[in-house]
């Protein structure tokens, strides 16, 4: 199989590459790409661990074919900060202890970022009902929700 | 010991030392490394849930371009079932070297047949279905029921019971008192049965490896496990390298809850990477994780207890068969061991039984087998309590273990914490709180208390002064949920400076001491032993320094707030000698300031946990939801509180899974139908609320920071707080986990009352 040449944004910066017609996303963030951040927990769209966004929308990566990135804006984890400044997502989390393992945290700060996008002002229903589809299977999500929220109120009163 | 109080560290909610890597992407966990040359490793596995293997054929396999190398059991080290056990841990290598590997027989859907390394894992899987095997399929039989059958098809012919092969692989009591005499005491008596499902521990990341072999056999594993000592150890049993030969590194893990205590996949690719000459990765599918790792048993439990009327249990009889899978070694201590431990009992009987079954051999999962003994135990404590009209906390702390209760299990216990937790929850405001209004849906509340032993064993730290004045403090246990947080507020605290100034690092096998595995709740309670005996040497070197430079004598200094003082003024006047200036000064003052300390921790104390829960029932859905928990443990001393909440609420989730969803299917052929996490429901987030915490704190007095282990009792109470929550919404009783909407509708759906009731 010939392979594929793509041209796309990744984290704010022009990418092209390489790959096969059948990689997804996650295929190629992790391999070609070397951005290991977004991880492979089911490859079925269950886990939420790959999570990123394609053009402000999350989505997971494993369940995108890498070809679809052609002409698109797509952000990952290691996009989130801002060189040494911590998105406030991420400063909350280590505050927090939103995270134990921190497997699954990649994909749960991306879709949380994309959820405060979008409602700056979420319920905590709003937030666990947003985050259903990232399994986290140390912490119970309670302070991953209380770190999310807790950032929303930080966030709104900047 | 020196119990440490007016802490400045020690109970602060620090940042983690892992926790930038995490949050930005940049933790390596164990599928996150290549290497120069890397190629990629697949495993065949077996369709059949029991098997002969009469031959296997790879040559069509090894003729595939781009095929490296192939390996089949006949490249593991064997380790003969007449010649007795090789225990390594709890782990017997003879189980071991079948299970990462069948031999003779096939003995589950997904047991591994053979393995490839080829360029692409495209190539490896193509090469895969070239292998042929000719199998003669066995009959196989999976459930305990029908493995403990007479006719049942045997998995292991050598194993006998009662003199006959057998599938009991063993059994174990722990006995106290006489039963029949108790119960004849006894006014009420209340005997049930119950089943709980296979579960798995559900770790987001799946099992991992890259290796390297070099010509000379010197080898480098990265994975991810709870313990580089365990996978260098078994990986050296199971191919002939020396331990002094292999390189095990750490990788982050990403979740192991137990199921990350043994090796799956590094024998295979070590081997794979010694056939090749080249370093070779193996990730498996989250299919292949839920087929052929974990899960913990399925069980079936029968407890008896009887009570006199003033609420006194009199006698106890539990019976508790739980699967092991295709290997003995279910987890039938924790079951019999732990269930009736909150509890002084008199007359004490607790048995458990080992069943080989055809599906994968069962993995520890978070206080193993404890759970599912609590389950049974705590619901008929429930039903006793209710036969006696009385409270159910106050029922239990009535019979509470206490100090000097002498345990069915061995141990006459010292100062515990039970009491308090039944105390602390009785006078919480959730047991407090009127349930509520469901607004049509019905609601109940339930409670339930735990058990479990917690380890000490080896452990090894290295603590070194940087030349600037910093701390790097090496342990040799992967850290799972937050360790490393505890062990850098521990030693900032002994050291009286920032805990940003230490550095926690997980080392690997051939760079700091044997450390035993990341389980039985044991790594913060035993790191911390040998970090701060590691950090009082340096201590002791640090006023040494001091006193050598002020001419004066050790004694007369002291060490406080991160520098040397003279003890008075009497001992002289001089300046505090801070950490930083005395690692300036080590050169010339004796040397590079570090120490370490290698022990075998004693002294670890059980865990005891009481939970209350509140449910709410859909009755015409038949979901049952947690709309309130809350989790009271004593945890000796929070060196971080943030990560202790988090091991209790992780632990209640994981629980309330077990509880009300979670499950392995099995098709008619005896695979597992629901391989993956949209038909395995693991709670989501929407489906729980927050996670309550109240953390009793009685210090454990044979550690000198008042340590208990914390990270497994949290999951023993939990499926029967659901499962007594349900009985006070419905009034109707469920013997069988889990309580999942098919099973609550067809008990509300059911025209009459159960005949027990």
């Amino acid at each position: 199989m010939a392979k594929v040449h793509v041209t796309t944004s990744i984290n704010g910066e022009p990418m092209e590459f390489l790959c096969e017609p059948n990689d997804t996303m996650l295929d190629a963030l992790r391999g070609t790409l070397n951005l290991t951040g977004s991880k492979e927990g089911c490859a079925s769209g269950d886990c939420g661990a790959c999570s990123i966004t394609l053009d402000d929308r999350l989505v997971c990566s494993c369940l995108m074919l890498a070809v679809e990135s052609e002409g698109h804006e797509i952000r990952t984890i290691e996009g989130m900060a801002q060189g040494d400044k911590l998105h406030p997502l991420q400063q909350k989390f280590l505050e927090m202890a939103a995270l134990q393992c921190g497997i699954c945290t990649s994909g749960m700060l991306v879709a949380s970022d994309a959820l405060l996008k979008k409602n700056p002002d979420p319920s905590e229903e709003e937030v666990r009902f947003w985050l259903a589809g990232n399994l986290c299977r140390c912490t119970g999500y309670d302070k991953i929700v209380r770190a999310v929220m807790e950032t929303a109120a930080e966030m709104r009163a900047q | 010991m020196n119990l440490v109080t007016n802490n400045k560290w020690i109970g602060q909610r620090t940042i983690r030392p892992d926790g930038m890597d995490k949050v930005t992407g940049r933790a390596q966990f164990a599928a996150d490394t290549t290497m120069p040359g890397m190629i990629w490793g697949k495993v065949l596995r077996s369709p059949h849930p029991h098997a002969r293997i009469r031959s296997i054929d790879t040559a069509k396999a090894e003729a595939l371009p781009g095929v490296r190398a192939v390996v089949t059991s006949k490249d593991i080290v064997d380790f003969p079932i007449e010649k007795g056990a090789v225990m390594l841990g709890i782990q017997d290598m003879r189980w071991m070297c079948r299970n990462v590997m069948a031999r003779d027989k096939a003995l589950f859907p997904g047991h591994p047949v053979a393995a490839v390394a080829a360029t692409t894992e495209a190539i490896a899987a193509e090469a895969c279905k070239l292998i042929e095997i000719d199998y003669e399929v066995l009959p196989w039989s999976i459930e305990i029921d029908d493995a403990i059958k007479s006719d049942a098809p045997v998995l292991h012919e050598f194993n006998k019971f009662d003199g006959k092969p057998s599938n009991i692989a063993g059994r174990l009591e722990h006995k106290k008192g006489d039963i029949s005499e108790g119960f004849k005491k006894a006014d009420v008596v209340i005997e049930r049965t119950f089943t709980t499902r296979p579960v798995h521990q559900g770790y987001i990341e799946p099992h991992a490896c890259l290796i390297s072999v070099a010509p000379d056999g010197k080898t480098t594993i990265w994975s991810s496990s709870q313990g580089q000592f365990m996978v260098r150890a078994m990986t050296s049993m199971l191919t002939g390298i020396p331990q002094s030969d292999i390189r095990a590194i750490p990788a982050e893990i990403g979740g192991g809850f137990g199921g990350k205590t043994i090796v799956y996949l590094e024998p295979l690719a070590t081997l794979l990477a010694k056939k090749s000459g080249r370093p070779v990765k193996m990730v498996m599918t989250r299919e292949e994780v839920m087929r052929a790792t974990g899960p913990t048993s399925g069980s079936k439990s029968t407890v008896k207890i009887g009570a006199t009327k003033d609420g006194k249990i009199v006698a106890a009889h539990g019976i508790f068969y739980l699967q092991a899978g295709a290997f003995p070694g279910s987890p039938i201590r924790g079951a019999a061991g732990c269930s009736f431990t909150p509890y002084d009992i008199p007359n004490l009987l607790s048995e458990g039984f080992d069943v080989c079954s055809n599906r994968s051999k069962v993995a520890a999962y978070r206080a193993p087998g404890a759970p599912i003994g609590a389950y049974a135990v705590e619901c008929v404590m429930d039903e006793v309590a209710e036969r006696l009209k009385m409270d159910p906390l106050d029922f239990r702390l009535k019979n509470a273990a206490r100090e000097g209760t002498k345990a069915a299990h061995g141990p006459t216990f010292p100062r515990i914490g039970y009491v308090e937790t039944v105390e602390a929850a009785k006078s919480s405001p959730h047991y407090a709180a009127p349930l509520g209004d469901g607004q049509g849906r019905l609601r109940g509340r339930g409670v339930a208390s735990g058990f479990w032993f917690n380890a000490g064993g080896e452990s090894s730290a290295q603590v070194n002064i940087t030349e600037d004045g910093n701390v790097v403090v090496t342990t040799g246990h992967p850290d799972i949920g937050g360790s490393r947080a505890g062990i850098a507020n521990i030693c900032a605290e002994l050291l009286g400076i920032d805990y940003r100034r230490v550095s926690v690092i997980i080392g690997d096998t051939q760079t700091v001491g044997f450390s035993n595995l990341t389980g039985g709740s044991r790594v913060l309670f035993a790191s911390s032993m040998v970090v701060t005996q590691s950090t009082e040497k340096i201590i002791q070197t640090l006023r040494e320094r001091a006193a050598k430079i002020w001419e004066i004598d050790p004694e007369a200094v002291k060490w406080e707030d991160g520098a040397a003082h003279p003890v008075s003024p009497n001992a002289g006047q001089f300046e505090p000698l801070t950490l930083k200036e005395l690692a300036e000064k080590a050169p010339a003052m004796g040397g590079p300031i570090g120490a370490g300390v290698q022990l075998n921790t004693q002294g670890a104390d059980g865990g005891f946990g009481t939970h209350v829960c509140d449910v709410e029932i859909d009755v015409d859905l038949g979901i049952a939801r947690v709309i309130r928990y809350t989790a009271v443990q004593d945890v000796g001393r929070a060196i971080h509180p943030g990560y202790v909440e988090g091991q209790l609420q992780g632990g209640v989730a994981q629980g309330i899974g077990w509880a009300l969803n979670e499950e392995y299917i099995y098709t008619k052929e005896g695979k597992v139908d629901n391989p993956g996490f949209l038909d395995y429901r693991m709670p989501v987030c929407s489906d729980l609320p927050m996670l309550d915490c109240i953390m009793v704190e009685i210090p454990n007095p044979k550690h000198p920071q008042g340590v208990k282990g914390v990270g497994e009792v949290p999951l023993v109470p939990v499926m029967a707080a659901v499962a007594n929550a349900i009985y006070n919404a419905l009034g109707k009783r469920f013997y069988a986990l889990p309580m999942s909407p098919p099973k609550v509708l067809e008990v509300l759906e059911a025209p009459t009352q159960q005949a027990a009731e």
